[in-house]
């Protein structure tokens, strides 16, 4: 009995010690989008530096905010986008790299970073990795009219056949912009009627998706989604009736960046990832992988199919941008009114 | 995901134990159960008191009734009643479905029983997910049905997305569950007292009403547990097959924690825990040997 | 006659509801278009594909770890414990038996929520050891519930017959009571194996970023939809499950014959 006792222990003494020594080796802890880089270049990464990346991802920008405030969890690098980041300045969340440790962000090109002073002044936190626009994807042998407002979005019409995205923000963002308002309103009376709309959405829609519109739209499930434009090249590549368009009313222009949560406990490490990742070779991989828009100069000079390097979905001309706006961080209560209002809409 | 013993239930029992005493005769043997006792106190009853303790205090550590009360908040509350109706539902389709089946298993000869429960269990070796996730390719519009209805010229159907597709994904995740509780009491039945029964002129309905209806209810009403709780707390089928257009309770906590609320996570797991132990009630009440055997 | 057609046919209904899904999970771990929605032609590259995949391989060696030493570990705890409730009175024995119920009528969720809020409140850092704890402890309840049962069939006498004859406690108990209680401690075993493998919603909340079980994994997936490769991992445990059940079935089909007849 008592050997049995002791081989019991024994074990768990064993487990619970090759628990901890899980913390051998150099790592470095990354929360990402999903699927938001080519998994071969982490390999090439622990290969050129022995760092050893564990990597996690994240659906929206409001499921990884309180993970990474509640310190369950200690990350190294996360990538939020705009509006995020200048939250999580603004509540003191994130380290200033040391940039003289990120050479590489010489190969991003200028206008990123001018844009991205908007939320990070100075450019002191973040450093761009990918951006885009929000639109809508449809497929071309489902609809027979030009696509070109978000009103189909509202349309009777096509009840059943649209999916709609589910993250505050933009859903938000399209209803605003469709209203005419600016899409960081926090004028109370705009936001009601905003709500109002998206409540009158509700049993038009078919599904409310983050990143599963990528398939459903593939598969032929529904005629509109509504997508995040990096999507875009993929899905018209495994189906070439689907077709992406900025709508004419305007839409939100965003760029995801590189940051290091202050609490990290890597932050070298998290400097070695983030210059890795800008290396020009290195994000061209991710791109050709997620085919994202990237804002790196270098691997955009080295994109070897003209069709995709003059994509006017991926690198959009200056009129399209002209009507897109960033998010930009409302501060803790018109958040938290946001969030209530999106489950209000989606509530009935 | 819960799974029945269903090879030990043949076990007759021996004449010992009817003397009223289990005492295996191990001398002081009480002792053996020290680090079970002490692995439950500290990953069973004290999780269950720290939920408690989330679920009645604020963050800055006040005690409130809120999290609790945020139930009565209207979409919560309407979660939670459509969790209970589509529960319910798969629950009484799991029964009408399972109990023909119990019985049509129990009465065919198969050489060994164990076989049967395999050819039910077996599915389950496929990841749970996976197989939620392949009603999809079978309910889509253009999934495996609709392009059946399309070849016969018959229209198609919209399941996808709706409550509907949730509860079929409800019945064919825990189905199982209730399947194996009834064929378990049902094979334990003694064939003689069916013969006796007829012997002294039963008929079929008579011989069910009285004697194989009565004595499956154990088995049923474990099943019923088996099947409502986990239908009642899902997430995951929600998620796939609904389109996140169905929110249930499971859902709403979920997102809870997921934004970071889990006071009010706590406060709604707390709400639902009254449901569970409504059932496990229940479920004493007819587990008259105290054994858990109900469940085996 | 009629009636055992339509007891043949609604066996077969209830089959064909029962496996479809896998039916399609096997077709499309043939499909040479990424995507789950489209069939792209016949192809056995994701099978080939499955064995480079480092993460997926991970998370295989993952689960199985965890299954393996959270079943071994619930079954020497579980039937010591076990064996310890059999010789209780009444009072302490209901109490025993109520809460291992617990973790089995218990919602997932709520078990899985309430095993995180401990860890986070202990600032044990979740990963590997916070997950296989959790597993030990759902795991438990099945490994007690399978040995229960065997237990009471046991002879008592014979313990202490060899207890008279001089063998020690510790003896004794090898070479009288495990023998006979061990088909229960190995279905126990099993049963676990399979809970802790089968597990998400438990796993979903008590790991860190620092693992992923195969649950978990398909579960970040399913929004941009599943790695081929991961169909291709799923057939082939199910194929071996499927030939080593009906191995197993074969062979205790052989043996049990005979007992059963008594």
């Amino acid at each position: 009995m008592k050997k049995l006792l002791a081989i019991s222990a024994l074990l768990i003494v064993m487990v619970l010690l090759a628990g901890c020594s899980d913390n051998g080796g150099e790592k470095v802890y990354v929360y990402n989008w999903g699927e938001y880089l080519d998994y071969e270049t982490l390999e090439l990464f622990k290969e050129r530096t022995g760092i050893t990346v564990v990597y996690e991802e994240f659906v929206q920008n409001e499921d990884m905010y309180p993970k990474v405030e509640s310190e369950a969890v200690i990350y190294d690098v996360v990538c939020p986008s705009d509006y995020m980041i200048q939250k999580m300045i603004e509540n003191d969340l994130l380290y200033a790299p040391n940039f003289d440790n990120i050479p590489n962000i010489k190969y991003i090109d200028e206008t990123y970073l001018k844009s991205s002073e908007e939320f990070d002044p100075g450019n002191k936190y973040s450093v761009p990795y990918c951006w885009g626009t929000l639109g809508i994807l449809y497929n071309k042998t489902m609809v027979d009219e030009p696509i070109d407002s978000w009103g189909v979005l509202f349309d009777e019409k096509y009840s059943g056949e649209i999916l709609m995205i589910d993250s505050v923000r933009d859903a938000f963002a399209i209803a605003l912009k469709y209203l005419g308002y600016d899409l960081n309103s926090t004028n109370e009376a705009e936001l009601e009627e905003a709500k109002a709309l998206l409540k009158k959405q509700y049993p038009l829609v078919q599904a409310y998706v983050v990143d599963e519109v990528r398939d459903k739209m593939i598969g032929g499930e529904a005629a509109i989604g509504v997508i995040y434009s990096g999507e875009a090249i993929y899905t018209s590549r495994e189906n070439p009736d689907l077709e992406y368009v900025v709508p004419k009313e305007g839409s939100n222009v965003w760029i995801d960046g590189w940051v290091i949560p202050k609490n990290s406990k890597n932050k070298e490490n998290a400097e070695a990832f983030i210059n890795f990742m800008c290396d020009p070779e290195i994000a061209l991989m991710n791109f050709n992988y997620i085919t994202y828009s990237t804002p790196n100069s270098g691997a955009w000079n080295l994109i070897e199919d003209e069709a995709v390097k003059n994509s006017p979905v991926a690198f959009p001309p200056q009129d399209i941008l002209d009507r897109c706006t960033a998010y930009r961080y409302l501060g803790e209560e018109v958040e938290a009114n946001y969030i209530q209002k999106w489950y209000e809409a989606k509530g009935e | 995901m819960k799974i029945i013993n269903v090879l030990n239930t043949k076990a007759p029992k021996s004449n010992l134990q009817k003397n009223g005493t289990h005492n295996l005769g191990i001398r002081n043997s009480k002792w053996l159960s020290f680090p079970y006792i002490l692995w439950m106190a500290g990953f069973i009853i004290i999780p269950l008191i720290v939920i408690v303790y989330y679920g009645m205090t604020t963050n800055d550590k006040r005690i409130t009734i809120d999290n609790i009360a945020s139930i009565l908040n209207p979409i919560n509350l309407r979660a939670l009643r459509l969790a209970l109706e589509l529960s319910l539902i798969s629950t009484i389709i799991c029964l009408v479905l399972a109990y023909p089946l119990a019985i049509i298993l129990r009465k065919s000869k198969m050489k060994n029983n164990s076989f049967i429960v395999m050819i039910i269990i077996l599915p389950m070796w496929m990841n749970f997910l996976l197989r939620t996730i392949a009603w999809q390719n079978i309910l889509e519009r253009t999934g495996v049905i609709n392009v059946f209805l399309k070849l016969l010229n018959l229209p198609s159907l919209n399941i996808i997305n709706t409550p509907g597709a949730i509860v079929l994904g409800m019945v064919y995740n825990f189905l199982p569950f209730m399947v194996l509780p009834i064929y378990n009491v049902l094979i334990k039945i003694d064939k003689d007292v069916i013969n006796a029964a007829r012997d002294l002129g039963a008929n079929g309905m008579q011989t069910f009403m009285k004697i194989i209806l009565p004595l499956s209810l154990p088995g049923v009403i474990s099943g019923i547990t088996m099947v409502f709780v986990p239908s009642l707390t899902t997430f995951v089928i929600s998620n796939i097959l609904g389109g996140s257009k169905i929110v249930l309770i499971g859902n709403v906590i979920e997102q809870q924690f997921r934004v970071g609320n889990w006071h009010t996570g706590s406060g709604l797991s707390l709400v639902l825990m009254i449901f569970i132990l409504i059932s496990m009630a229940i479920l004493s009440k007819y587990d008259k040997e105290g054994e858990g055997s109900g469940l085996w | 006659m009629v009636k055992r057609f339509f007891e043949r046919f609604y066996i077969g209904l209830i089959l064909v509801f029962l496996y479809a899904p896998i039916i399609i999970l096997i077709v499309l771990s043939f499909n040479s278009s990424k995507s789950r929605s489209k069939w792209g032609g016949f192809t056995l590259h994701w099978y080939k594909e499955l064995f480079k995949n480092q993460s997926i391989m991970n998370a295989l060696y993952t689960t199985l770890i965890i299954a393996f030493l959270s079943a071994l570990i619930a079954t020497i705890i579980g039937t010591a414990a076990a064996i310890a409730i059999n010789s209780m009175k009444k009072t302490p024995r209901t109490i025993m038996i109520a809460i291992t119920n617990i973790p089995m009528l218990n919602a997932d969720i709520v078990t899985g929520i309430s095993l995180m809020l401990l860890f986070v409140a202990l600032r044990y850092t979740l990963g590997f050891t916070s997950v296989l704890i959790s597993h030990i402890t759902f795991n438990i309840p099945y490994v007690i519930l399978s040995v229960m049962p065997k237990l009471k069939q046991l002879n008592p006498h014979t313990y202490e017959a060899a207890l008279d004859l001089g063998a020690s406690p510790v003896y004794a108990f090898f070479r009288v009571i495990l023998p006979d209680i061990f088909p229960g401690v190995f279905t126990g075993f099993f049963l676990a194996f399979t809970m802790s493998l089968d597990d998400f919603v438990i796993t979903h909340f008590t790991k860190g970023p620092s693992i992923n079980t195969l649950s978990t994994k398909i579960y970040t997936e399913v929004r941009k939809g599943i790695k081929p490769e991961i169909y291709a991992l799923s057939t082939l445990m199910f194929i071996t499950v499927l030939l080593l059940l009906i191995i197993i079935n074969r062979r205790s089909a052989d043996k049990k014959e005979p007992v059963r007849r008594l």
